[in-house]
């Protein structure tokens, strides 16, 4: 048990702050198989061998799903040149998990350069994941040539505007944001004006105790403004949502995990299923990293989400491909 | 009468100019026509370079992307908007008017450059 988990890391969030030091420690053993687990809002660390207990525990919840991320489906360059056969162990690894995930959702950048062919495959290779269901937004990748219209058309038909939409799954509310549409030179990924109205509007009718998934390409956080990892009018979107008791926030679009917590938010940036990207500021650009061939999946990964009633935050494990 | 006059001067007049356009064109004409100017920017890392170039009136400038992730150019005041450039792919675009024109990469905005046309 403990040996099929053991690239496992989790981060159960269960109270408000985060033991900064203690998380980067964490950090820094991402993908080299080690084990965190925030208790109480501070951060413990089990040795491997405990992992397979503690998952049981922790992980017994009412839903469960999990959010994949950056396919890119159609990049060949040497930073992975087989992304198809990445996104597949993404979801040999989605089949493996000792619970079954209800659906997944894909955080966007599905394509590398927009084209159909590129949709059709990554459509192709979910059909055998054991979560039948996908909830996509689109990352800028997927809406290159003609402002987003075939992606709405492939997967937007229940959608508003550029594709923002929401739903309800076992008392958690998810809401899908787009915020990879009509950026302005020198800028952030942006909301844009219809659709914080339309957020505002979509959550005053639920419950303060209602449990929160937003989840959008760009982080709704600002991670790293001078590479453009942030929006510019999140803090208006997370305004609507202050009254909630949970919100967990996932994003995708750096290419690496990230996480922090402000308050009653979690927010989760997951790793991509093609390839890595370099830490805020430590490379030139945040091109695709190149990484020796046998240690690309270990900085590939899933991210699995669990909700348990009654408590406060949602357990999200990490799961490397390796 | 004078219809018909009219119309022999208009043709007459068509085939003078097709005849001028035609020698301007031809390659073994005599007529100096100055080298067309061209300037390069680089894509590369996910920033223009030189950030701002300066060219003259009729320079045409190219755009070729060095990345490994597509980019765009496009002019923020909507004078030029390229498709989008996978590697090795080129834009180019001349500029036949004086002026500054500030231009980025709508998928990655953070890239900003300017050309400025004298």
């Amino acid at each position: 048990m403990a040996k099929k988990n053991k690239d496992e890391i989790l981060h159960d969030h269960n109270n408000d702050g985060i033991d900064r030091r203690g998380f980067l420690k964490c950090m820094a053993w991402a993908g080299t198989g080690a084990l965190c687990v925030m208790e109480g809002g501070i951060l413990k660390s089990y040795s491997l061998s405990r992992l397979g207990e503690i998952s049981a525990r922790e992980m017994a919840g009412e839903l469960s799903f999990v959010q994949i991320s950056d396919s890119h489906m159609g990049f060949n360059k040497p930073a992975n040149p087989d992304v198809a056969g990445t996104l597949k162990s993404a979801v040999e690894k989605i089949n493996g998990l000792s619970k079954p995930p209800e659906f997944m959702l894909h955080t966007g950048d599905i394509s590398h350069l927009s084209k159909p062919e590129e949709f059709d495959t990554v459509d192709q290779i979910l059909k055998s994941a054991s979560a039948k269901d996908v909830f996509f937004v689109p990352g800028e990748h997927d809406v290159l040539n003609d402002d987003g219209k075939s992606y709405l058309e492939r997967y937007g038909k229940n959608a508003k505007g550029a594709g923002w939409y929401s739903f309800d799954k076992k008392g958690v509310h998810f809401i899908g944001l787009v915020n990879v549409m009509n950026l302005k030179a020198g800028g952030l990924g942006t909301l844009g004006h219809e659709q914080l109205e339309w957020i505002e509007d979509d959550v005053k009718h639920l419950k303060h105790s209602t449990p929160i998934v937003v989840f959008a390409h760009i982080p709704l956080w600002s991670v790293y403004p001078e590479w453009g990892w942030g929006t510019e009018d999140s803090a208006q979107a997370l305004a609507y949502l202050k009254k909630f008791g949970s919100v967990t926030v996932l994003n995708g679009h750096i290419h690496q995990i990230m996480q922090k917590v402000e308050g009653n938010v979690t927010f989760h940036t997951a790793a991509s299923t093609a390839f890595p990207q370099p830490q805020p500021g430590k490379a030139d650009s945040p091109g695709p990293m190149k990484v020796p061939a046998e240690q690309l999946k270990s900085v590939l990964g899933i991210t699995d989400v669990n909700y348990v009633q009654g408590r406060n935050a949602l357990a999200v494990v990490d799961s490397t491909l390796a | 009468m004078i219809r018909k006059t009219v119309w022999i001067v208009g043709l007459f007049t068509a085939v003078m100019v097709a005849t001028l356009l035609l020698s301007a064109g031809s390659p073994g004409s005599s007529a100096k026509a100055p080298e067309p100017a061209t300037a390069e920017v680089k894509v590369d890392n996910f920033s223009f370079g030189p950030a701002t170039l300066t060219v003259t009136v009729g320079t045409t400038v190219s755009w070729t992307n060095r990345d490994d992730i597509p980019h765009t150019i496009v002019s923020t005041e909507k004078v030029f908007k390229s498709k989008v450039l996978d590697t090795d792919e080129k834009f180019s675009f001349t500029f036949t008017k004086a002026g500054s024109y500030p231009y980025f990469c709508s998928i990655h905005p953070k890239m900003t450059g300017s050309v400025v046309v004298q």
